[in-house]
């Protein structure tokens, strides 16, 4: 079978990667590059796992061919934090115990950033809203919605009230 | 006095630190059982069963087996035959012959989904083409799924030659259990009111977001390595042994990340098949299933008909109840019918109780434990009969069951005394909340319902060692699902009285720490919790011993203070070493200082909830929304306060889903034909309130800081209390779950 030779730029990286013309998105991150942090639980973008941005938008990499990478922007779990230090997202989660197995987690994170990224105040109706997506069975959502506002209010360099 | 006996006060216990694993966990770094990759490895494929129920009559593997890039096939065959024996390392209980025709069918298929084949090529594209390539030529047989249909006289049997007592009539009953005590009858007939109900429900599904997955690698001098995710790493070691006839020493286990369990990651699926490719191939070769396949081929939860008669005085005091019900047990014999009576009534006191439960095979998944296995099944139909017997009473719902709740040192259903138990005391601090008495808006109902769960204890080590600048490492052998690397690491520096960053956790591989049970039954916080416990005490006296000896004086005159060793008389009295001063001169003092606890643990005492849920009622649509959710529960004291939380939340979520979407829909020629995400429906972040929590605490005497399960009583009380608040807010009964807008609509458009 023919491979496509890929051109794209990940987390920042210019990459090459081959791969099979019906190739995942993900399956490449995951398999050729080595970047495990995006999630396979369905492989057909109900769980949001696989939760990437493709040029600043939110995608699902298990329903974005590889081949659809070339030329453009990909940003992973794994460029989340700046070297050492994490976003407010990945904090927040943290200090809000907003993960048990932690499985589904990196999309939520990815998913998250993305809604903050365009709303810096988005209400607790908007955070469950656009992370409707995004399936976690652990923890109920609870701490997963204080975690999205508690770092939205942090990015707006608020305080929430306790 | 007034004064309390004891004030305890805490260092650790009961804070909400950052998990220690929590950094790898937000920034993908995390390693789970889809993540690990071994080199050389090859990619499996398994060949799965179209059919429900047929005779395997051949296998042809030669146009996989000459496909360039493939490297070995197995099939039932590869795997050694078996005596029947019965073993005890998962969550309940497991005959090794169903373990391995299940992980590859013998002879029949017994469920749409079946692993039939399996082969181990280069590529995964290449193995998933090979096992297409596979030929099986099968005699379909009449498949059975319902508990009636299975039951019925002229019903194929699911297991050939039946197993049971010889006088018996060959059936696809797998277990019989019957509790109770008094006389039923003559109770009801006497009881002032008396309600009945038929209940029903099919199977669903623990839904953990990552699939199952494994490599493995056994080399040719028998000795192998498995890296996997699963509830209990010594599980798989033990069944995975057990299924291959050969040592439990030639296999190591190492654990990765589980991405969510829920009783589902109790058994092994993949692991024996992964063992034999790589037998036959020279190579590590790893596993995976899809999210269909785990849909068709895991445990599900047995769905339900169950029938509840209650009985009270005029008083509202309960004279009888009698309740029996049929789970599905799918291919295998399963094990949910016993605790289903134990945690059906237990929970009121009652004189004259019937409960029965029997487990029928039909040609489904075989069904796997599902957080309080068999629980919220019978719960649902107990808490909605209840709600009904209040309403013919005339009695505040809740007023009912304060009136009969079960104390401590009356019986279980069989017949033991309950424990420490603070069911009344949930019951009381959801009385006084504020959720009770708040208005409700037009469309909307409220329910309440409380539960149950036994919980375990049992089998754990822990190893916790001093390194030389005085900071510890505690090792066990539970995986982490949800944040137990952060309690143990409270608990050890609990005793330990140093900050809880001096102590950090692992989970080690099955020849690194010995033998622990599986991360279920809520069993890990308190028993390998006991045993961080005991091994920091051991640790803490060598301490004190070694400053002694340094000191040269009686190890008496030496007392723990404060994270550091201080001598407390003689002319070294005020002298003081810390554990880095104690550690780093150890190689003086005695060698390393580290110590190793290895119990069962006893004494557990079940978790009592109560709950408290606020439903809207589309009356154009029958969507029914969760409005506010209020979980009361006993957890004897928290830990890790925001995971104990989590737990409930999660728990909350889990029950909400099943009460109102998630099924498992066959078609009639036995094929599931939901078996993804999107049609499977569990909840998402839209549909779901926030979730009230409010922790009770009434310590386990027995357990060192109090400690009782809570992973499970959550998902009992849900069921019960959106179907009681439904009732409330349309006045309709349902007895089916899920309550999904379709069967609400037709509830309300119903023309009597």
């Amino acid at each position: 079978m023919n491979r496509n030779h890929v051109n794209t730029t990940i987390n920042g990286d210019a990459t090459q990667f081959l791969c099979d013309p019906g190739a995942s998105l993900l399956d490449v991150l995951r398999d050729a590059l080595h970047l495990t942090g995006s999630k396979e639980g369905c492989g057909s973008g109900d769980c949001g796992a696989c939760t990437v941005q493709l040029d600043g938008e939110m995608v699902c990499s298990c329903l974005v061919l590889a081949a659809e990478a070339e030329g453009r922007t990909v940003a992973t779990i794994e460029g989340v934090a700046e070297g050492s230090v994490l976003h407010p997202v990945q904090q927040k989660f943290l200090e809000h115990a907003a993960l048990q197995c932690g499985f589904c987690t990196p999309g939520f994170i990815v998913a998250a950033k993305s809604l903050l990224d365009r709303n810096p105040n988005p209400t607790e109706t908007e955070v469950r809203y656009w992370l409707a997506g995004n399936l976690c069975r652990c923890t109920g959502y609870d701490k997963i919605v204080r975690a999205v506002m508690d770092a939205a209010a942090e990015l707006r360099q608020e305080r929430t009230p306790a | 006095m007034n004064a309390p006996d004891k004030i305890e006060t805490f260092r650790h216990i009961g804070t909400r630190p950052v998990r220690p694993d929590g950094v790898d966990k937000v920034t993908g770094k995390a390693l789970y059982g889809t993540d690990f990759k071994a080199p050389g490895m090859l990619w499996g494929a398994i060949l799965r069963s179209p059919h429900p129920h047929a005779r395997i009559l051949s296998i042809d593997t030669r146009a996989a087996e000459k496909l360039a890039g493939v490297k070995a096939v197995a099939t039932g065959r590869d795997l050694p035959t078996l005596e029947s024996l019965v073993m005890h390392v998962g969550e309940g209980a497991s005959d090794i012959v169903d373990v391995s025709h299940n992980c590859l069918a013998f002879d029949k298929v017994l469920y749409e989904g079946h692993p039939v084949a399996a082969v181990a090529a280069t590529t995964p594209e290449l193995a998933r083409e090979a096992a297409v390539l596979i030929s099986v030529e099968y005699e379909v047989l009449p498949h059975v799924l319902g508990l009636d249909e299975a039951l019925a006289d002229d019903a194929p049997l699911i297991r050939e030659p039946a197993r049971g007592r010889s006088d018996e009539k060959p059936s696809n009953i797998a277990m019989d259990v019957t509790m109770g005590r008094g006389d039923v009858e003559a109770a009801l007939s006497g009881a002032a009111a008396v309600v009945e109900g038929r209940y029903t429900m099919e199977p669903v599904h623990q839904g953990y977001i990552e699939p199952h997955a494994c490599v493995a690698s056994w080399n040719g001098d028998g000795q192998a390595q498995i890296w996997c995710s699963s509830q209990g790493h010594f599980m798989v070691r033990s069944l995975t042994a057990s299924v291959l006839a050969i040592p439990q020493s030639d296999i190591r286990v190492t654990p990765l990340e589980i991405g969510g369990g829920f009783g589902g990651k109790t058994t092994v699926y993949l692991e024996p098949v992964a063992m034999i490719l790589s037998r036959k191939s020279g190579r590590p070769v790893r596993l995976g299933m899809s999210r269909e396949d785990v849909f068709r081929a895991t445990g599900p939860a047995p769905g339900a008909i169950i029938d509840v008669r209650l009985g009270a005085d005029a008083d509202g005091t309960l004279v009888a109840a009698e309740v029996t019900f049929k789970y599905h047990s799918g291919a295998f014999a399963a094990n949910d019918a016993g605790a289903g009576v134990s945690s059906a009534i237990g929970h009121y006191r009652i004189a004259n109780t019937r409960v029965s439960g029997i487990e029928v095979l039909c040609n489904r998944p075989a069904a796997k434990a599902y957080r309080a296995p068999g629980a919220p099944q019978v719960n649902f139909a107990v808490e909605s009969a209840i709600d009904e017997l209040a309403i013919k009473l005339g009695m505040d719902p809740l007023e009912l069951r304060m009136k009969n709740a079960a104390m401590p040192g009356d019986l279980q259903t069989s017949g033991l005394p309950w424990g420490e138990i603070g069911w009344v005391q949930c019951l009381e601090a959801a009385k006084a909340h504020p959720h009770l008495s708040a208005p409700l808006g037009p469309n909307q109902g409220r329910g309440i319902a409380g539960g149950y769960w036994g919980n375990y204890g049992g089998p754990s080590t822990v190893n916790l060692s001093v390194a030389e600048d005085g900071t510890f490492t505690v090792a066990t052998g539970s995986p982490d699902i949800g944040g137990s690397r952060a309690s143990m690491a409270i608990m050890a520096a609990e005793v330990l009285e140093v900050p809880y960053e001096q102590v950090r956790c692992v989970v080690a591989d099955t020849a690194s720490i010995g033998l622990s049970f599986v991360t279920g039954g809520s069993r890990t916080t308190f028993a390998t919790g006991m045993a961080t416990v005991e091994a920091a005490r051991e640790v803490k006296r060598l301490l004190c011993e070694r400053a002694a000896r340094t000191w040269q004086v009686p190890a008496e005159d030496v007392e723990w203070r404060e994270g550091n060793a201080v001598c407390t008389s003689g002319e070294k009295l005020g002298s003081k070493m810390s554990a880095g001063e104690i550690a780093g001169s150890s190689i003086h003092s005695g060698g390393p200082i580290t110590a190793t606890s290895a119990l069962s643990a006893q004494g557990w005492l079940p978790g009592f909830g109560f709950h408290i849920c606020d439903v809207e009622v589309d009356q154009e649509t029958g969507h029914v929304s969760i409005v506010r959710y209020t979980a009361v529960q006993d957890v004897g004291r928290a830990i890790h306060a925001d995971y104990v939380e989590g737990q409930i939340q999660g728990g909350v979520a889990q029950g909400i889903g099943w009460a109102l979407n998630e099924t498992y829909i066959y078609n009639g020629e036995g094929k599931l034909e939901n078996p993804g995400f999107l049609d499977y429906r569990m909840p998402v972040t839209s549909d779901m309130p926030m979730i009230d929590t409010v922790m009770v605490e009434v310590p386990n005497p027995v357990h060192p800081y109090g400690v009782k399960g809570v992973g499970e009583v959550p998902i009992v009380p849900p069921l019960a209390a959106v179907a009681n608040a439904v009732h409330a807010a349309t006045g309709k009964r349902m007895r089916s779950l899920p309550m999904s807008p379709d069967k609400v609509h037709a509830a309300l458009h119903a023309e009597s």
